[in-house]
């Protein structure tokens, strides 16, 4: 698979190695190179610099016909941009944004795009390991409403 | 009208001011604490020193009964995800946000923001409007509706060994005068035209494609 990362913490450069040596095509795209440095030497994919929020930066990195997005940078609404140029202009059907406010999460599920929460994880296994109650909201949230017609063929897994 | 401003930069700074003073219910949200604190010495209670970003805020500060929403801060992305978060989740009748990037202008459109101002747009279309375009330059205005315009005579001009009479100078536009080498003559019917000339006339917006069509011709089109 073709995978795109925006974003090169912690989290998309622990991604970015993992998918690569799975063997995936993988290009990191960040606003700044150093963010690269925690990529290791290992690391086989391309490292783009540039905004990820900008749609003639992503199509320069390589992003049309990619079959996997994840924005995943600190800033939610960030994310959020990219996530919904990676949908609508450049029609990628795996779109994960990173969104780290519960509220904004779930309603940018209902507009389309899968969201990750940081907040509601982190609390859930904390409570878990307290023997608490979860809070019951998940805090990975699958897409409700496609954006576009073919994103539905996304939720047909087989072929990832 | 209950209007909700999201950013306390320059723009919603005065926007907020000039709400109230026309009388409307205004919430400006402004997440430093100290721009918040310093613009409500100004206008009072209703700025909410949050970041009107999250829903929790957004919905704290009336987002649910507000009538428009105004996402004015420095950040495109903010912009949007507050007017989409206003639209959606908050069912917000009219959303407007500022665009910094001419670029995202589309794409925000597209994403259903109701009405965008754009700045570097507004910049760009009256710093276009001052260069000339086919050699024809707006030297002044009369009132609102006459121009001052002067045409640049290059060669390959329809004009050149003319005389105005033989011209088809659109109605209600005048040719008045002529430069010819740092000098200027009144134009007469029968003077004929020379290549390098700067032709003077008085119109209106509506005689400049005749005008061009006239004195700079198709030969300056590329």
């Amino acid at each position: 698979m073709k995978i795109i990362i925006v974003g090169c913490g912690r989290v998309g450069a622990v991604l970015a190695e993992g998918l690569d040596a799975a063997g995936h095509e993988v290009i990191v795209v960040d606003l700044s190179t150093r963010a690269f440095d925690r990529l290791s030497g290992e690391f086989k994919g391309q490292a783009v610099r540039g905004d990820g929020t900008d749609e003639d930066t992503l199509r320069r990195a390589g992003a049309v016909g990619a079959d996997v997005f994840l924005a995943l940078t600190e800033g939610d609404n960030r994310n959020v941009m990219a996530a919904q140029v990676a949908v609508e202009n450049l029609e990628i059907e795996k779109v994960v944004a990173k969104i780290n406010d519960p509220v904004r999460a779930a309603a940018y599920a209902e507009l389309g795009i899968t969201t990750v929460c940081r907040t509601t994880m982190l609390s859930d296994s904390i409570l878990a390991f307290l023997k608490h109650e979860p809070s019951g909201i998940p805090s990975v949230i699958a897409a409700v409403a496609p954006h576009h017609e073919h994103a539905a063929s996304a939720s047909a897994e087989g072929k990832a | 009208m209950f209007v909700l401003v999201v950013g306390g930069g320059k723009v919603g700074y005065y926007l907020t001011k000039e709400l109230v003073q026309s009388g409307h219910e205004v919430v400006l949200m402004e997440k430093d604490r100290n721009r918040a604190s310093q613009i409500a010495d100004e206008v009072g209670s209703i700025v909410v020193p949050h970041d009107g970003c999250e829903g929790k805020y957004l919905g704290e500060a009336g987002a649910n009964r507000a009538d428009i929403v105004a996402a004015v801060t420095g950040d495109d992305e903010d912009n949007l995800v507050i007017c989409q978060m206003a639209k959606h989740h908050f069912d917000v009748p009219r959303t407007i946000a500022r665009v910094n990037n001419p670029k995202n202008e589309e794409l925000f459109r597209h994403l259903g923001v109701d009405e965008l101002i754009s700045p570097t747009r507004m910049v760009l279309g009256s710093i276009e409007q001052d260069i000339p375009v086919h050699e024809l330059l707006h030297l002044g205005a009369i009132d609102s509706e006459l121009q001052i315009i002067e045409a640049h005579l290059q060669a390959g001009s329809p004009a050149i060994g003319r005389s105005p009479s033989e011209l088809a100078i659109p109605d209600g536009c005048s040719l008045f005068a002529v430069v010819r080498d740092g000098v200027a003559t009144a134009l007469r019917p029968d003077s004929l035209l020379a290549a390098g000339d700067k032709v003077i006339a008085i119109g209106g917006a509506e005689c400049e494609a005749g005008l061009r069509d006239q004195l700079i011709g198709a030969a300056a089109e590329e």
